[in-house]
């Protein structure tokens, strides 16, 4: 059967709607829809939202893959709401050839749970000296247009301001990891009040808000574009804020746990917490909110971390940094921007699916819920109250900050162009 | 008092000045002909040492065996440990064995902590040193050596710091001895200046319970105890001060700025003292000076602890006495 209509779903929060798949295509939209022919899938109020977008994932294939692999990876993306995922290159081998990143592309496209973009490294082996072939990426058949060596920062002021220059030619983006890395070096927290009192190395907002400032200048003597991955800082808000109004061509995204948590959490040493950029206090976490909000930042991205067990299991210096955020993400934006006020559920589908495409070039992603557009949608309960359980997680990692709390919405179901990835929260 | 001693920030005044005055009891066994207690008989403990420090090892070691505890000496260094599951590991193994308290020291801030709350021992921790954290013993082992020279060994009894003013000079920034000193001289009532060049104090500092000042000789005059901390020569590589020179000029001890302070005052130092740099060989001479006097209050205060966590509530002294009869 490959007629689906989803009966009764508010799309993108509105008044309750019928929407019809017919095939890989949305074929209507409206109130009173026939069901002849059509699998039902009863909405019952629940919000319909454009797939989800994230422009910054980690699926660690290839090279690590006890941590997780594009099969997993795109799984927890289903779970999460995810029509689309860009993978960042920092994986063993570097994505750093059009050998690799096609490699990566093709184990999406196999699997078939979440269309996978391959990021491509800005240099090669991620070493921040020579320029990796970003022409060549771009003209493989997986079609990079983001560019990144996430993880680390470009921190040479003359290789970024190549990089923003090259990829104009083809229309390309360079998403900037901003930490300068002599100002992070022994980086473990946030440095402030706590790290003060808990003896952990320093990461200071500086480091970030310095290369971001470095950045929109570069992007905008050379007319690029630039992105800033994971912003964490309230000042880091300011500058981009200031560069937007100057019409500098930047976007920006936060992650979930930035929108959320804050450096306190670190008291626990548990190495959960220990994430890059770090967790900041209470006053960047509402500048944060706010920016998203009024569009200052653009976009909200998971950086989806997935490690092993034992690389969370230990003392905090010895702690792999990151954590897994596809399967949480929808939640924790609900619970900080939308049961908050600050956005609505339409807002969230610009945030996590329509700015998110645009930016990262993802063709078919990203569209309105309307007649002709590929069928790829989201189905959220936003009634929903639980407790996070890692148990139930797709991902093959489990280092998630929110184990035992309550979050508010659950993705009930995923369509990736027509055919269900998740069906009633249980993948298809 | 808690089950651990993690931080100095742990203890109540009351915590304190319980485990200064068990101190001064324990004090009173170095003077004797044999000097052992039957306390902790029977119960292993372990020091568990992941980052060297023969001077921190063997205070605990000879603290342990005046107590008549079993004492594990586990060495852990070097690359055998680089992974961080070794922690995990090595807890699980002393767990497996029944020992009744670790004591460890890491270089990594907040292993102690993990090592107690995260349910891979059951045994009482007790942190003898963690990176840039906390070394709560040496905060009470000063403590300890301040009241007996401000106030003496007996009438301190019951006596905690209040109004004293105390002045840590030097690396604060690297130091746990610090970071422990403000916290325990803040519950027990002193008045708690840190003095350093500001590139070696942590950003953050604004919210600790003391003062900061740049100008030691502003404080000198002002204070009952100066506490010079270690300053390690790499730090000059790292630029946080130009040149040793400067350094011992601006932030260095010596006779001349000694004779600014009050003629009760006294000098400290956690040790070992490099003498040149932040204390001149006159000053470390001195009878002004309690670094030895640190040594041996060390193992008391040492005794303190482990009695405490692991003995019971009842004066430490009374087994061995009617023992005595
Ligand atoms: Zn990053």
């Amino acid at each position: 059967m490959s007629k689906i209509l989803i009966r009764g779903a508010r799309v993108l929060g509105g008044e309750p709607q019928d929407v019809l798949i017919d095939g890989e295509f949305i074929e209507a939209v409206g109130t009173g829809l026939s069901a002849e022919g059509a699998e039902v899938v009863e909405a019952d109020g629940k919000i319909l939202l454009p797939g989800l977008v994230d422009l910054h994932t980690h699926l660690r294939e290839p090279g690590r893959e006890d941590s997780e692999t594009v099969l997993t990876g795109t799984r927890a993306a289903a779970s999460g709401g995810y029509t689309a995922v860009f993978a960042m290159a920092n994986t063993f081998p570097v994505a750093d050839t059009a050998g690799v990143v096609e490699q990566v592309y093709r184990l999406g496209k196999e699997h078939g749970y979440c269309d996978v973009q391959p990021i491509g490294a800005v240099t090669v082996g991620l070493e921040g000296k020579k320029l990796a072939e970003l022409g060549a990426m771009h003209e493989s058949a997986a079609g990079v247009t983001v560019f990144s060596d996430d993880g680390k920062c470009v921190d040479d002021a003359v290789i970024m301001r190549r990089a923003l220059e090259y990829v104009k030619a083809f229309g390309g983006v360079v998403a900037q990891h901003a930490q300068e890395p002599r100002l992070t070096e022994g980086a473990q927290m946030n440095e402030g009040v706590v790290s003060a009192e808990l003896g952990l190395g320093g990461w200071p907002a500086v480091a970030e808000e310095s290369i971001i400032a470095r950045d929109v200048l570069l992007a905008e003597h050379v007319g690029s574009r630039v992105h800033i991955c994971h912003l964490s800082t309230a000042g880091s808000v300011e500058i981009v804020r200031w560069a937007k109004s100057r019409g500098i061509d930047v976007t920006a995204e936060v992650t979930p746990h930035h929108l959320l948590l804050t450096d306190e959490m670190v008291r626990s040493y548990n190495p959960v917490y220990k994430v890059n950029p770090p967790l900041r206090t209470e006053r960047d976490v509402l500048a944060l909110r706010e920016a998203l909000a009024d569009g200052t930042i653009d976009i909200v991205a998971t950086d989806h971390a997935p490690h092993p067990h034992e690389d969370k299991d230990c003392e905090w210096a010895a702690a792999a940094m990151g954590m897994v955020g596809l399967e949480t993400a929808l939640s924790v934006v609900q619970r900080t921007m939308v049961d908050t006020g600050l956005l609505t559920w339409a807002d969230v589908a610009d945030r996590m699916s329509f700015a998110p495409a645009r930016i990262g070039s993802a063709a078919g992603h990203g569209r309105p819920v309307s007649a002709g557009e590929p069928a790829n949608l989201t189905l959220v309960d936003s009634a929903y109250r639980g407790e996070v359980d890692p148990a139930g997680f797709a991902s093959r990692s489990r280092n998630t900050p929110y184990e035992g709390r309550e979050l508010p919405g659950r993705v009930t179901h995923t369509f990736l162009r027509g055919r269900a990835t998740l069906v009633d929260g249980k993948l298809a | 008092m808690k089950r651990h001693l993690i931080s100095a920030a742990d203890l109540t005044r009351d915590d304190a000045v319980l485990i200064l005055d068990t101190a001064e009891e324990m004090a009173r066994v170095a003077d004797r002909p044999i000097k052992k207690l039957p306390t902790l008989r029977g119960r292993t403990v372990c020091n568990l040492f992941f980052e060297d420090s023969t001077r921190t090892r063997i205070s605990f070691e000879a603290a342990e065996k005046r107590l008549s505890a079993d004492v594990i000496n586990f060495a852990a260094k070097g690359s055998s440990v680089s992974k961080g599951e070794s922690l995990k590991d090595t807890a699980q193994t002393l767990e497996a064995m029944g020992v009744d308290a670790v004591v460890i020291r890491h270089s990594a801030s907040g292993a102690p902590y993990r090592l107690a709350t995260s349910g891979w021992i059951d045994a009482p921790v007790i942190n003898a040193g963690d990176g840039t954290h906390q070394h709560p013993t040496q905060a009470l082992l000063d403590a300890f050596t301040m009241r007996r020279r401000l106030i003496g060994p007996d009438a301190g009894l019951g006596q905690d710091l209040a109004g004293r003013r105390i002045t840590l000079v030097g690396d604060v920034l690297h130091s746990r001895v610090a970071r422990s000193n403000v916290d325990l001289l803040h519950t027990l009532g002193a008045e708690v200046t840190l003095v350093a060049p500001p590139t070696l104090v942590p950003v953050g500092v604004e919210n600790w319970p003391c003062e900061v000042s740049y100008d030691l000789d502003a404080v000198l005059p002002k204070s009952d105890a100066v506490m010079m901390l270690r300053v390690q020569r790499e730090r000059m590589n790292a630029a946080f001060f130009p040149t040793e020179r400067e350094y011992s000029r601006r932030y260095g001890l010596d006779g001349e700025r000694m004779a600014r302070m009050p003629g009760h005052a006294l000098v400290m130092h956690p040790g070992p003292m490099v003498r040149g740099m932040e204390i001149t060989a006159e000053v470390a001479d001195s009878d002004r000076c309690t670094v030895v006097e640190q040594v041996a209050n060390g193992v008391s205060i040492r005794m303190a602890v482990l009695y405490l966590l692991l003995g019971g509530n009842e004066p430490a002294l009374t087994h061995p006495r009617t023992e005595e009869k």
